[in-house]
C-alpha cells in the first residue's frame, strides 16, 4: 500500500499491516551525538509558557481545582474546542472547552464523581445525577458482586487503592497509529477483524469482542469528529512533524476525555517523531529551532491535562499527578540505540519550559546507550530532579524494543499489549494479622482463616514463616479474585473505547498486582531472625506491640542474609497468586511500588517488629527504610538490585535522593558519577530508580515557604510532583528519607 | 591466618577521596593530631569493628559494577600507614580482581611495611597540611620533611599522585602557601592534579559528642569565592 503522506519513507511491512514498530526501525536516524545541536525556547514559546504559568498559579490559589464543568460528562466530543491562546499555538486540544477545567467522567463511579465536586465546592448537576441513576457504572458492578470477605479486606486496608471507583488507566493506546495511518485505515481494519469474527462459534468471549470491536469502531468515528471541531481531517496519515504531533496529540486527548484512569500513559513518541523531523530537516522545511518549538508545544498542552479527583485519592495519588509517561531512548534489538536527536528533544523541554512532574520522563537506560545521551540525561537529572530511569537491558528480552512504560514502572508492548491495573496489598499489616491468628489490631476486625495468637516469651522465626505462608495463601486467592470481579466490571460498564481502539484486536493481558511494606517486612522478619523479638499484648490477649533487643541485619545495606529475605518474600507473593486463574487469562505480575500511599499504609498498620512505631510511614516501593542504610548509597542500590525482576515483572520501584556534594566536586565528575551509578545498578540488573540530587535543606524551605518554591520538583515513587501540591503530611515523609551524603 | 584490620566504617559510595566512583574504608588509628581534623572519632587505634583483608574485599567487589574505567577502592583514615600491612594485603586482593587501589594518607610514615603496600598502590592521595615546617610543628605535630620524604619516594617510583590540602582561613589561605604548592607540583612530576579542600566545621558535633575541643572551633569556613581565586592560582 502507498500514501503520498508517506512519500520520502523507506517502505516496509508497516505499510501493508498496523506496525508501528516496523515503520520506525526502517525509517529512524539514530543519534549518538551529544546535546550540542538542541536549541532554546522561542519567545512565542516563552509567552504562551508565561500564560500557562499564571494559570497554575490561579489554580493553585483556588486550591487545586480552578474550575470544574458539573453539568457534562467528559467524552471526545462533549465540550466546544478549548484554547490556551487561539493565534499563538502550535498544537491545539484542550479536555475541556477552557484550559484547566476539570470534566467529569462518572463511568467509573457517579459517587466519586459526587464527592469531587463537592470536595472543591462545587455540585454534580442534576442533569447527571438523573441520568446516573437509570446507568450502572463500574462502581456499581463492582460491589453488587464482591463477597464480604473482599468487602472486609478492603475495609480494613489489606487491600488499598483498588481500582472499584474510578478509571483504572495503565492502558497506553498505540497513539502514534493515528499520525502514521490516518484514522480511516485505522476503522478499516477493525472492520476486517469484526466481520473475521462470522467464522467462531458465538460464546462469550467471541460476542464480548464483537461489541468490543463495534464500541471501538464507534469511538474512532468520534476521533475524527473531535478532530474536525478544532479544523482538522485526521482521516488520512499525517503528511508533515506537525501533523504528526498533532495527530498523535488528539489520539491522546480523546483518550483522556473518554478515561479518568489513575495512570493515562503517553508510550514512546519520541523517536516516532523524529523520523518526520527528519524528513522535514532533509526537505528544508523545517528548521531544529522549529522542532523543539513543536515538542515544546506539544509538552505544553500535555502539562495542562487534569483530571477531578477525590481528597481521599490523592491521600494514595499524591500531587495531582496523571502518570503521562513517555519513555525515551533504549536499544533496538538489532544492537543500534533507539536515541534519536528527539530524545533530546524531549528531555530539553525541562529547559525550554522549565522542570516539571509532567509528562513523566522515563529514560529505559542500557549501559550500552551513547555516553553523550547518558551524560545529558544525567545533567537533567542534577539539574531538574524530574526524570526516572529504567532497565532496558532487563525489559527488551522480555517485551521487544517497542514497549512504553504505563505508570511508573510497568512495561507493555505498545498496542499489543494490556494491563488491568491492581494496586496493592500490604504486607506488613498482613504478617501482624497472621501473628494475631487472623485478627487486625488498628481496625479491630477478624479476617482471614480463624487461628489462635501465636504463643511464646519471643516469637520464632520458623513458627512465624509457616504462620505467614497461610495468610499469604490466602490473602493472594483472595486478591486474585477480588480483581476479577473489578476488570470484569470495568470492560462490562467503563471500557477503554478509543484506547483498545489503538491497541490489536488480540491484545495480550496482564493483571497487575502489588505489594506495599516490603521492607519494613524483610526487616521485620530479620529481627525475629537475628535479634529476639518480645510480642507485648494488649488486654484482649492481641500482640500490638514488640520489645526487639540486639543486632539485627537491615535491608539496605547489602546484607544477603536480610536481603534476601526481601527477595524470597515478592517470590512467595507472586507464586501464590498465580495459584488462582485471572480474568480473560491475564498472566499475572507483581509490582513493588506504592506511589505516595506508602505514607497512608504506614498510618493503617501497627507497630512492627522492626522497631517501626505504630501508623509510622512505610518506605515507598522497594526503598529500604529511612535512614536505616549505614554503608552508604551503593550498598543501598544493591538491596534493592536484588529483588528480582523475573518475579517483579510489573516493576520494582526505588527512589533515590543524594546531595549534590555527594556526587563529586565539579559538574563534570558529577555527571560522570550518576552515570557510573546508573550503569552499575542497571548491571545489578535492577529495574528502576528515581534520582533526586538535591539537599533536605531545599526541602524543608519549601515546607515552610511553599510560595517561594512554586516549581520545586522532586521524583517521589514512579513519578514526579510539585513538591506544594503534596500534603503536608507526604512532605514531612519526603523530607524524612534518606539522602545520600558526603562524609 | 592474616591479622585483621581495625576499621572505622565503610562508605559504598565515594566520589571525593580519588578518581571516579569509589568504596571507600576508613581505618581506626592516627598518628598525628592536625587542629583541623574532620575525623576525631578515627584517632584511636581500637574499635570493636575488626574484618579481614578477605572480608572487606569481598565487600567492595560488590560495586565493582560501579567503577568504571577509573574507579576502585580508597583507605583512607585515621592514618591507614598505620595498618600498612593490612592494607597491602587489601590491595593485592584487589589487583588480583582488577580493582584499582588508592590510598589517602598524610604520608609521615615511610617504613618497609609502608615501602612494601605502595608497590600494590595505584594512586596515592598525598595531604600537604601546610607549606611550612613551623605550621606543621604546630599544627600537626611533625615536621614538613616527613611528608616530602613520602612524596620523594613516590616521585623515585613514579606512583600517581594528587596533593591535597584543607584551606583553612588565616593559616594557608595565601598566595604564598599556593605557590609554594605549585613549585612542589612542578618538581614533582608524578603528581597530575591538586586538589584544595575548603576547612570545614560539621564535624564540631564529633568533638561535641567526644567531650573533647575542636581546636580549630574558632576559625570560619572558607567562601567559595577565595576557592575559586586560589584555584585559578594554582592553574595560572
Amino acid at each position: 500500500m502507498q500514501h503520498k503522506n508517506w512519500n520520502g519513507f523507506i517502505s516496509g511491512a508497516w505499510q501493508d499491516e498496523i506496525n508501528v514498530r516496523d515503520f520506525i526501525q526502517t525509517n529512524y536516524t539514530e543519534y549518538t551525538g551529544d546535546k550540542s545541536f538542541l536549541s532554546g525556547a522561542t519567545k512565542r514559546t516563552s509567552a504562551l509558557m508565561k500564560k500557562v504559568e499564571s494559570l497554575f498559579a490561579l489554580e493553585r490559589q483556588y486550591g487545586g481545582v480552578l474550575d470544574i464543568d458539573t453539568a457534562t460528562v467528559s467524552s471526545l466530543t462533549s465540550y466546544s474546542p478549548g484554547y490556551i491562546d487561539k493565534g499563538n499555538e502550535l498544537i491545539v486540544g484542550l479536555q475541556t472547552n477552557r484550559p484547566l477545567k476539570r470534566g467529569v467522567s462518572p463511568f467509573g463511579g457517579i459517587r466519586m464523581a459526587r464527592n469531587a465536586c463537592e470536595a472543591y465546592g462545587y455540585k454534580l448537576s442534576r442533569k447527571i445525577e438523573d441520568e446516573f441513576r437509570f446507568r450502572t457504572t463500574h462502581n456499581d458492578g463492582v460491589f453488587r458482586s464482591y463477597t464480604d470477605e473482599m468487602r472486609a479486606a478492603r475495609k480494613c486496608h489489606v487491600i488499598t487503592g483498588l481500582p472499584d471507583a474510578y478509571g483504572r488507566g495503565r492502558i497506553i493506546g498505540d497513539y502514534r497509529r493515528v499520525a502514521l495511518y490516518g484514522v480511516d485505515r485505522l476503522i478499516e481494519e477493525k472492520k476486517k477483524d469484526k466481520n473475521a469474527l462470522q467464522s467462531e462459534i458465538f460464546d462469550t468471549v467471541h460476542i464480548r469482542q464483537a461489541e468490543e470491536l463495534f464500541q471501538q469502531i464507534s469511538f474512532l468515528g468520534y476521533l475524527k469528529e473531535m478532530a474536525k471541531m478544532y479544523g482538522f481531517d485526521i482521516s488520512e496519515p499525517a503528511k508533515d512533524t506537525k501533523e504528526a504531533i498533532q495527530w498523535t496529540y488528539f489520539a491522546y486527548l480523546a483518550a483522556i476525555k473518554e478515561q479518568n484512569g489513575a495512570a493515562m500513559s503517553l508510550g514512546r513518541v519520541s523517536t516516532f517523531f523524529d523520523i518526520y523531523i527528519e524528513r522535514d530537516l532533509k526537505a528544508g522545511v523545517l528548521t531544529e529551532q522549529d522542532a523543539q518549538e513543536l515538542f515544546d508545544d506539544f509538552v505544553i498542552k500535555l502539562r495542562m491535562a487534569r483530571h477531578l479527583r477525590t481528597p481521599e485519592y490523592n491521600e494514595l495519588f499524591g500531587g495531582d499527578p496523571m502518570w503521562i509517561t513517555e519513555a525515551v531512548g533504549g536499544m533496538g534489538e538489532d544492537g543500534r540505540t533507539l536515541v534519536t536527536k528527539s530524545s533530546f528533544r524531549i528531555l530539553n523541554t525541562l529547559y525550554t519550559l522549565g522542570s516539571s512532574p509532567e509528562p513523566n520522563l522515563t529514560v529505559l537506560w542500557s549501559t550500552s546507550l551513547p555516553e553523550g545521551f547518558k551524560k545529558y540525561c544525567a545533567e537533567v537529572s542534577k539539574d531538574t530532579d524530574s526524570i526516572q530511569y529504567e532497565n532496558d537491558d532487563i525489559m527488551r528480552p522480555i517485551y521487544g524494543d517497542d514497549y512504553a512504560i504505563a505508570c511508573c514502572v510497568s512495561a507493555m508492548k505498545i498496542g499489543k499489549q494490556m494491563q488491568f491495573f491492581g494496586a496493592r496489598c500490604n504486607l506488613a499489616k498482613l504478617l501482624l494479622i497472621a501473628i494475631n491468628g487472623g485478627y487486625d489490631t488498628t481496625s479491630g476486625m477478624h479476617i482471614g482463616p480463624q487461628m489462635p495468637v501465636l504463643e511464646g516469651e519471643t516469637l520464632n522465626y520458623e513458627e512465624v514463616m509457616e504462620r505467614f505462608d497461610i495468610y499469604i495463601a490466602w490473602l493472594s486467592n483472595l486478591y486474585v479474585n477480588t480483581m476479577n470481579v473489578i476488570h470484569y466490571m470495568h470492560d462490562k460498564y467503563c471500557y477503554e473505547k478509543i484506547q483498545m481502539a489503538l491497541h490489536d484486536t488480540d491484545v495480550h493481558r496482564f493483571m497487575a498486582f502489588g505489594i506495599a511494606g516490603l521492607s519494613v517486612v524483610a526487616d521485620s522478619l530479620s529481627a525475629i531472625k537475628y535479634a529476639s523479638v518480645q510480642p507485648l499484648k494488649d488486654s484482649h490477649g492481641f500482640i500490638t506491640e514488640f520489645n526487639t533487643t540486639g543486632e539485627f541485619p537491615k535491608y539496605g545495606n547489602d546484607d544477603d542474609r536480610v536481603d534476601l529475605i526481601a527477595k524470597d518474600m515478592a517470590h512467595k507473593v507472586i507464586t501464590e497468586l498465580r495459584k488462582t486463574p485471572t480474568y480473560r487469562n491475564a498472566e499475572h505480575t507483581l509490582s513493588v511500588l506504592t506511589i505516595t500511599s506508602n505514607v497512608m499504609y504506614g498510618k493503617n498498620t501497627g507497630a512492627t517488629p522492626d522497631g517501626r512505631k505504630a501508623s509510622a510511614p512505610f518506605a515507598p516501593g522497594a526503598n529500604p527504610m529511612h535512614n536505616r542504610e549505614e554503608n552508604g548509597a551503593l550498598a543501598s542500590l544493591n538491596s534493592v538490585a536484588k529483588v528480582s525482576y523475573d518475579d517483579c515483572r510489573d516493576g520494582v520501584s526505588n527512589t533515590f535522593s543524594i546531595t549534590p556534594e555527594a556526587l563529586g566536586k565539579t559538574d563534570e565528575e558529577k555527571v560522570n558519577n550518576l552515570v557510573g551509578i546508573l550503569d552499575g545498578y542497571f548491571a545489578k540488573k535492577a529495574h528502576h530508580i528515581n534520582v533526586n540530587v538535591l539537599n533536605r535543606e531545599t526541602l524543608m524551605k519549601a515546607y515552610e515557604n511553599p510560595e517561594a518554591y512554586p516549581n520545586l520538583t522532586i521524583r517521589v515513587s514512579g513519578y514526579a510532583v510539585n513538591f506544594n501540591k503534596l500534603s503536608r503530611e507526604q512532605q514531612r515523609e519526603v523530607i524524612s528519607r534518606t539522602f545520600h551524603e558526603s562524609l | 591466618m592474616s591479622k585483621k584490620g581495625i576499621v572505622h566504617s565503610i562508605q559504598s559510595l565515594g566520589t571525593v577521596d580519588g578518581p571516579g566512583i569509589r568504596f571507600v574504608v576508613f581505618l581506626m588509628g592516627c598518628n598525628l593530631r592536625c587542629g583541623c581534623c574532620h575525623n576525631p572519632d578515627t584517632w584511636e587505634l581500637a574499635n570493636e569493628k575488626t574484618f579481614t583483608a578477605e572480608e572487606i574485599v569481598n565487600k567492595a567487589k560488590r560495586y565493582k559494577e560501579y567503577f568504571g574505567e577509573k574507579g576502585g577502592i580508597t583507605v583512607s583514615g585515621g592514618e591507614p600507614l598505620l595498618q600498612a600491612e593490612f592494607v597491602k594485603e587489601i590491595f593485592t586482593l584487589c589487583k588480583g580482581q582488577g580493582i584499582n587501589t588508592c590510598l589517602d594518607t598524610s604520608g609521615s610514615i615511610l617504613n618497609n611495611a609502608v615501602k612494601s603496600l605502595l608497590e600494590v598502590t595505584d594512586r596515592v592521595l598525598l595531604d600537604i597540611k601546610y607549606t611550612n615546617d613551623d605550621d606543621y610543628q604546630k599544627y600537626v605535630g611533625c615536621s614538613l620533611s616527613a611528608p616530602m620524604e613520602f612524596l620523594n619516594y613516590l616521585e623515585s617510583k613514579k606512583i600517581p599522585t594528587t596533593l591535597r590540602q584543607v584551606i583553612i582561613p588565616t593559616l594557608n589561605d595565601n598566595e604564598e602557601n599556593i605557590l609554594k604548592l605549585k613549585d612542589i607540583k612542578a618538581t614533582h612530576p608524578t603528581v597530575d592534579k591538586v586538589e584544595l579542600l575548603p576547612f570545614r566545621k560539621i564535624c564540631q558535633v564529633k568533638y561535641d559528642n567526644m567531650g573533647i575541643e575542636f581546636p580549630f572551633a574558632h576559625i570560619p569556613e572558607p567562601d567559595k569565592e577565595l576557592i575559586t581565586h586560589l584555584n585559578n592560582l594554582l592553574e595560572t
